[in-house]
């Protein structure tokens, strides 16, 4: 850190490059291990305040109250990672559970078939965010911004503004529990890990994976390399659509309802959780690890202050702080590189 | 003194730290940092551990719809006061918006976890709160809706609330003192569709005014969702649809003083008798100023002392309440009508909330 305040020029060229690579260095990885020091520093703290936070049952209701913010923070990294970003995905969330909900309550359809309409609702509304970055070019904000109100109009009109109760037992099956020694685990946790795991393996481990953050580095240097990017871009927004389909089923899960209401500030929290986690929303950069302990940071914060009696406000506010410092980090990082 | 040697221990363990290229690879080193972070914060952390609550002390959960009205500050002020006045410890939270269930669920789960031995609510969403209810139910956790019912109502152990349907009926039957049989062309400014407590008010009202939904004197309805700039554009909608409007029933106090500004902005103020529901102070205030003709005021800071005391009596003497409980309505108005009864705004602002 005390290398920092030295001036390339001080040093002559020679020590400039090497302040610099240890500078971008440092930055980088602060921008990568910022979500483990803080959630350390979070959860040794609340720890040491209530004697009810490092408990079993304690550590999986968190995960239980992440799990639909961090399987759309799933979706959500793909996207920011290209480059992108998408504002319309609690929205799309909403409607794909209202959809699961009535097409088995209201219309009779055989559960299953009923999840497998609302998560294709929600890869349709990914696709079609998908189809107007890549084929009109319009700005990934803007697409996201019309979409999100579409599926909000959408899913109130088609809801009529009720909340759908008294679902097939199949269709809540993800906020059931199982218990392993005392702790309750429900199985919609369990869902959203598997869901980073394959995630992680796909960026890491094969092409498709590495061609995203090749996309999000340089689009043009991606396409002169022979990446298809407009084809790997539409992929990935329906990709995401999808995965905010399995996020309507974890909602629905959770809260044991359809409700027209759910997730209408859950785009700015998944976004939130990325940002968190280190992955840089200038694209090509940052890891989906990142954004689940992104996620963890934020449920645990939230827990733990309730737990310890201070008001929920105060877990907005040292969210927006730590944002701050995440975003300041990255761009901090960048700009040496640059 | 404490945390100037945990600075002094973190600065030096930075220094230690900074020599490029001398120490374990970056990611250790990082890792290392952030390990010695956590057994710092154990260390300074540890003292703050004396400071938190005694495991005796019965604590009290209190959840309202959102943070900002002034309704449910005064709940929460009333509860605060009453939990340190009984001895026991209040947890609070509140939905980010008004119908934003997801956080209350939160909440709920929360406070559980906590160890509270009761929780107060103000359901946004009256049937799909109910699952985690029973949740923490089953847990042997006591609750008590505050204000506004679940659906159905059972799913809680009891409800504190204003008769809602009452509240609508007062400012009805004085409206139809005031306007007896002469003509009148009425506006409904309701809360939000599908709530139970915005179809309560507007059905009390018509009973009291002597009508009901199929009248054709009801020349405009608009939601609000009880929101000062919403009532505004549903009252200046309402007066483009029927420029003579001249009854106007509102949901609440911010949306009739919202309605007041577009009334005022049209210059129709003089000609229109709005009604309203809540008895807050900004409302009283505007029945002084002539704003507003009358209005029920409801008390939500018996709401929610009574609520604490439920939940400290159960906590103490494991008894639980059940059923409903009114926590009273009065009409207040400073143009008396033969007939209805109602107290002065001298009396309502001695009363008021917010």
């Amino acid at each position: 850190m005390s290398n920092a305040a030295v001036t390339p020029d001080q040093l002559g060229p020679s020590g400039g490059d090497r302040a610099r690579a240890f500078g971008s260095a440092a930055l980088a990885q602060l921008s990568t291990l910022g979500p483990v020091i803080a959630l350390v520093i979070a959860s040794g703290f609340f720890t040491f305040e209530s004697p009810r936070f490092l408990t079993g049952g304690n550590l999986s209701l968190i995960v239980q109250q992440v799990m639909v913010v961090g399987t759309l923070a799933v979706g959500q990294t793909l996207i920011i990672l290209t480059a992108g970003i998408d504002l319309s995905c609690g929205a799309v969330m909403a409607l794909g559970s209202i959809v699961m909900a009535k097409m088995a309550v209201i219309v009779g359809l055989n559960p299953f078939l009923a999840i497998a309409l609302g998560l294709a609702v929600c890869a349709a509304f990914g696709a079609i965010n998908g189809g107007l970055v890549t084929m009109i070019r319009l700005p990934a904000f803007i697409v996201t911004l019309g979409t999100l109100n579409v599926a909000f109009a959408l899913t109130h009109i088609y809801s009529k503004d009720q909340t759908i109760a008294k679902l097939p037992a199949a269709m809540t099956f993800f906020g059931n529990t199982f218990t392993i020694g005392q702790t309750d685990i429900t199985y919609g946790s369990i869902l959203m890990l598997v869901l980073f795991a394959l995630t992680w393996f796909v960026l890491r481990q094969t092409a498709a994976g590495r061609h995203v953050y090749a996309l999000g580095n340089n689009p043009e240097a991606a396409r002169l390399t022979g990446i298809k990017t407009a084809r790997l871009l539409l992929l990935v927004y329906t990709v995401a659509g999808l995965i905010y389909g399995i996020a309507a089923l974890l909602i629905i899960g959770r809260t044991g309802v359809g409700d027209p209401n759910a997730g209408a500030t859950d785009n700015l929290d998944s976004i939130t959780a990325v940002v968190l986690g280190g992955t840089s929303l200038f694209g090509g950069r940052g890891s989906i690890v990142g954004t689940l302990l992104g996620a963890l940071v934020i449920g645990v914060i939230r827990n733990g202050l309730q737990l310890i009696g201070v008001a929920s406000i105060y877990q907005v506010l040292i969210t927006g702080i730590l944002v701050i410092l995440a975003v300041a980090a990255d761009q901090l990082a960048r700009r040496r590189q640059g | 003194m404490l945390i100037a040697t945990c600075l002094r221990v973190v600065e030096s363990s930075r220094r230690a730290n900074a020599p490029a290229g001398l120490g374990p690879p970056p990611g250790v080193r990082g890792i290392a940092v952030a390990f010695a972070a956590l057994l710092l914060v154990a260390a300074c952390g540890g003292q703050g551990a004396s400071s938190s609550s005694s495991a005796s002390q019965v604590q009290v959960g209190l959840i309202t719809k959102t943070d900002t009205n002034p309704f449910f500050v005064k709940m929460k002020e009333g509860a605060t006061k009453e939990a340190a006045a009984k001895g026991a410890k209040l947890q609070t939270g509140a939905g980010k918006f008004d119908g934003d269930n997801q956080t209350q669920v939160t909440a709920i789960e929360n406070m559980v976890a906590g160890g509270v031995k009761g929780i107060l609510i103000t359901p946004n969403d009256t049937k799909a709160i109910i699952p985690t209810i029973d949740k923490a139910r089953k847990k042997g956790v006591l609750v008590i809706a505050l204000d506004t019912a679940t659906d159905p109502q059972s799913a809680v152990d009891a409800l504190f609330a204003t008769d809602n349907m009452k509240a609508g009926e007062l400012i009805g039957k004085y409206a139809k003192a005031v306007e007896g049989d002469k003509p009148v062309k009425i506006a409904m400014l309701d809360g939000t569709t599908g709530v139970t407590v915005t179809l309560q008010r507007h059905n009390g009202f018509l009973a009291g005014f002597g009508t009901n939904n199929s009248d054709p004197r009801i020349v405009c309805t608009a939601d609000t969702s009880g929101d000062q700039a919403k009532g505004q554009t549903g009252m200046e909608n309402c007066l483009t649809k029927a420029p003579d409007l001249n009854l106007v029933y509102t949901i609440n106090e911010p949306a009739a003083l919202g309605a007041n500004t577009a009334l005022k902005s049209a210059n129709k103020q003089s000609n229109v008798l709005m009604t309203s529901v809540d008895g807050g102070c900004t409302g009283v205030q505007a029945v002084k100023d002539g704003k507003i003709a009358a209005t029920s005021q409801q008390y939500p800071l018996k709401m929610a002392i009574e609520g604490v005391d439920a939940v400290v009596d159960y906590a103490k003497n494991n008894k639980k309440v059940s059923g409903y409980v009114d926590t009273g309505v009065t009409l207040i108005t400073d143009k008396p009508q033969p007939g209805v009864d109602s107290k002065d705004t001298a009396f309502g602002l001695a009363n008021c909330w917010g």
